[in-house]
């Protein structure tokens, strides 16, 4: 395989890990309002993810670093053109981080969950709508600059797909809550996970079936389907752990779907002479070798030891304390 | 103001502001992962409620380093775009070992010691912070070396308008950033003792747990002192090696206009950058050229010459810093850390054999003291990276270059109102969690954290 091909798989490996873990990491932010009754309700929410979250978020920077290295100019015209929805990510990302750290140490949490709640759910929407323009096609010119404006970004299309994120993330955090605590609170996680689950399906299929192209896709678009539907059946048995992989394995396709449908562009333009390619877009043949050693002694160490956390904090936490 | 002035404030506020934090993680993981290895040896108490409540204060701290850094990770591609098409395949290749090898290893393992106290047994506990510590030194490592790629371009040749990365061991064991890392990694203990020195005096100042913030107040003044040690020596090295490698930064920061063979260390300086000469220069003899060249009589070269010489190198251009900044940047880093390192020498002093300094000044200068390396340590990038200025990479890329073509006037002015808005708020919500957390001591729990949900199957 190319070597070309391998950090495209990697960076689409990378941004699957950061949705499938940061995804619940949003819904357990989206949820907070819905779900934590009582203070102890919602400091075990949110306890839930306290341990992972700060490594679940290293997906995301390990995902920028590795397009930065491997592929300079997708990072380059990327991170320039869709300059203002990634500074309202960035200031989401920043204040739900605080957010998240300071809340238990604060006298009063309430301005705290509500930035906790914006923190996740925009980025969850805004990566959604990112991710839709980036398998439609935006206007570069021929020196890869991006040539549009906001608006440009906002189209319908970009718009359901950040709906169809949100709402994934959403389904992926009640069914992630469902499996980590216990009692009422794990009944509502549940219920709400059921009824998430119809329009979840509906607008996340509608939306894939619009972006995907190319054969590898359809193979993608009907693992979410599966996924999909063994997470709300499972939901429906109590079965959490089914429930779980059932909504990771939908996660992990809706991004596989995205990334199949793209390539071998990395950022395709409207005019597709100056798409950017896997080729064009790449590093040198050096850096990519170099790169490729790294991350093979490296990526296995990483997920062993993040392994090892989520089994160090494997025990549901029951709700029924208080604070 | 034009899109690339807005592009440089955005970076140099957001990136000094990041480094307000960086340093005390730095310093503050270690002594932290120290006093719980002193628990886990002795068994004493006093050592496990040092670790609380520097732990406490330390990941206060850290939750500001994480979400200043994401900016910081994001920020190349969005406003120098052109200077991240232009080094992405030598320059990336850092940043992404820097995510992959330290950022997963420090959160990952600072998430366990966090919730860990009741669920790890005591010695993997312990390694936890020990790894989470060393992971943040790794992460300055590799972003060092990136930095210092930009200071001194080594291991690369151009191809295609690009810099191609031909030699990645060249990168990560660039001259430039094995003195650098010592550097700024002394500067980050040096931070580090201050601020626990600072703290620990509020408390002695008032009487209050002596038993244990007498040993952390002595802890941190030998910790100041030795990083100090740290800081001169490998300030000693980068001057030499900046003075081979960027003789600019060291005319500019010596406010010296003509060659010198012993060249007198600079004191103070009112120059007159129209003509390039000094008004006034107050300087030590022989001290310049013993800083640069380890001799009494080495040449040190001038800023004339050298912007005569570079107008040949490299076309016509301006090629000099603002001198005035570099002057002063440089003389205040290091006065200000000299300065944080004579309180510590002072304190060891006073507090020798069981003593207390009765009256109230001594602490209260302990307290003032902590910023003095804080902005030594900001003073010190201001100068290492606009002493390079005009360029972005030295020699190679000017920085009116690197800015993103794309960016319009006002995108840029509303992330850099929105950055600095954001931050500055959340400066005051850090420092009053800090003071909160300052003021309740070191006594209460001794058990871990509050209750903990009760576990089930
Ligand atoms: C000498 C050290 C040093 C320097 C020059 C920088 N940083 Fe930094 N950074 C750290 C040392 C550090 C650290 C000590 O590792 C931090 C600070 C506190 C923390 O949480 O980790 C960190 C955090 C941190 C994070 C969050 C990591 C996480 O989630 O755990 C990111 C993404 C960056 N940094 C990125 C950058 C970039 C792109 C920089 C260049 C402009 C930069 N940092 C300068
Ligand atoms: C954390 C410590 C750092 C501080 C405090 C710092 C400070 C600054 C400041 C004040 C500027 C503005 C200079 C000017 O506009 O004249 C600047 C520019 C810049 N620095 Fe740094 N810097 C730091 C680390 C880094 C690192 C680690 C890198 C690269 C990895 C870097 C890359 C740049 C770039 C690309 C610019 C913009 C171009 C320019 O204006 O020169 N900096 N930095
Ligand atoms: C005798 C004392 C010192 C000397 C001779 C010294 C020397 C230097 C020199 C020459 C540089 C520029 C390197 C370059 O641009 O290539 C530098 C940078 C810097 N200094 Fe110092 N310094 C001293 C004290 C301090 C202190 C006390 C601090 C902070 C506590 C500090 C923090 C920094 C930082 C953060 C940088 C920028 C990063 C770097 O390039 O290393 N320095 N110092």
């Amino acid at each position: 395989m190319e070597l070309t091909t391998v950090w495209f798989l990697l960076i689409a490996v990378l941004w699957t890990g950061y949705f499938v873990l940061e995804g619940f990491d949003f819904g357990v932010g989206i949820l907070l309002p819905f779900l934590g009754g009582g203070d102890g309700e919602r400091r075990t929410i949110v306890k839930t993810i306290g341990p992972v979250w700060d490594g679940n978020e290293v997906w995301l920077l390990v995902a920028g670093g590795a397009t930065f290295a491997a592929f300079p100019e997708w990072y380059a015209t990327l991170f320039s053109g869709f300059y203002l929805p990634l500074f309202l990510i960035l200031l989401a990302l920043i204040v739900r981080g605080v957010a998240l750290e300071y809340r238990g140490k604060s006298d009063s949490t309430k301005g705290w969950d509500r930035a906790f709640f914006w923190g996740s759910l925009g980025p969850a929407l805004l990566w959604g709508v990112a991710f839709a323009n980036m398998v439609r096609g935006v206007p570069l010119d021929a020196d890869h600059e991006y040539t549009g404006t906001l608006f440009t970004l906002l189209n319908p299309f970009a718009l359901l797909g950040g709906l169809a994120m949100l709402l994934l993330c959403t389904q992926h955090g009640a069914v992630f809550l469902a499996l980590r605590t216990t009692g009422e609170l794990r009944k509502g996680a549940a219920r709400i996970a059921a009824a998430l689950a119809p329009a979840t399906v509906v607008v996340v299929l509608v939306f894939l079936l619009m972006a995907r192209a190319g054969v590898l896709s359809w193979v993608a678009v009907a693992v979410a389907a599966v996924g999909l539907a063994v997470a709300l059946i499972a939901t429906l048995r109590g079965r959490d752990g089914w429930a779980f992989t059932g909504s990771a394995v939908a996660i992990a396709a809706f991004v596989a779907t995205l990334f199949t449908s793209m390539w071998p562009n990395v950022l395709p333009a409207l005019d597709p002479a100056n798409s950017l390619t896997v080729t064009n877009a790449a590093s040198s043949p050096y850096t990519l070798t170099v790169m490729t050693w790294v991350a093979a002694v490296f990526t296995p160490v990483v997920l062993g030891y993040q392994a090892w956390t989520y089994w160090v904090f494997r025990r549901r936490l029951t709700g029924a304390y208080s604070a | 103001m034009d899109v690339l002035d807005l592009s440089r404030w955005q970076f140099g506020i957001t990136t000094v502001y990041h480094f307000l934090f960086v340093p005390l993680t730095i310093g503050l993981s270690v002594i932290v992962a120290g006093l719980q290895t002193a628990w886990y040896r002795t068994g004493k108490q006093e050592y496990l409620r040092m670790t609380r409540f520097w732990g406490r204060l330390f990941l206060i701290n850290f939750a500001m380093g994480v979400v200043t850094g994401i900016v910081q990770e994001f920020q190349f591609g969005m406003n120098w775009s052109d200077y991240s098409r232009f080094v992405g395949d030598v320059f990336g290749a850092p940043l992404a070992m820097e995510g992959l090898i330290a950022f997963f290893m420090e959160s990952t393992f600072l998430g366990l010691w966090i919730f860990g106290w009741d669920k790890l047994p005591k010695k993997v506990h312990l390694a936890t912070i020990w790894l989470a510590a060393i992971g943040t030194n790794i992460s300055a490592y590799f972003i060092l070396a990136a930095n210092s790629w930009m200071q001194h371009p080594v291991g690369y040749r151009i191809n295609n308008g690009r810099a191609e990365l031909t030699d990645i061991w060249a990168v990560l064991t660039n001259s430039t950033t094995l003195v650098t890392f010592p550097h700024v990694i002394a500067g980050g203990f040096l931070v580090a003792g201050a601020f626990v020195l600072g703290v620990s005096a509020w408390f002695l100042m008032r009487r209050r747990e002596v038993d244990v913030f007498r040993p952390a107040a002595r802890l941190a003044m030998v910790v100041s002192l030795v990083a100090a040690v740290g800081v001169s020596l490998s300030g000693h090295w980068q001057a030499q090696i900046m003075t081979e490698q960027q003789p600019m930064k060291m005319a500019a920061a010596e406010a010296l206009w003509d060659d010198e063979s012993s060249a007198g260390f600079s004191l103070f300086a009112i120059g007159d950058v129209e003509n390039g000469r000094n008004h006034v220069n107050l300087q030590i003899p022989y001290g310049l050229s013993l800083l640069a060249t380890n001799t009494l009589d080495g040449k040190v070269e001038g800023i004339n010459d050298i912007q005569e010489r570079y107008q040949a190198l490299y076309g016509p251009g301006d090629y000099r810093p603002v001198v005035g900044l570099a002057y002063w940047s440089f003389r205040l880093m290091i006065g200000f850390g000299m300065l944080s390192a004579l309180l510590a020498l002072a304190g060891l002093w006073l507090t020798r054999r069981g003593r207390l300094p009765a009256g109230k000044w001594a602490y209260r200068l302990a307290m003032l003291g902590i910023g003095l390396p804080f902005v030594a340590n900001s003073l010190g990038w201001i100068f290492t990276e606009m002493g390079r200025q005009p360029w972005t990479v030295f020699g190679l890329m000017r920085t009116a270059a690197a800015v993103s073509p794309g960016a319009d006037v006002p995108s840029v002015a509303i992330t850099l109102v929105g950055f600095t808005l954001v931050y500055a708020v959340l400066a005051v919500i850090e420092v009053r969690l800090l003071l909160k957390f300052i003021k309740r001591g070191a006594q209460e729990e001794l058990e871990p954290e509050a209750p903990v949900p009760a576990l089930s199957y």
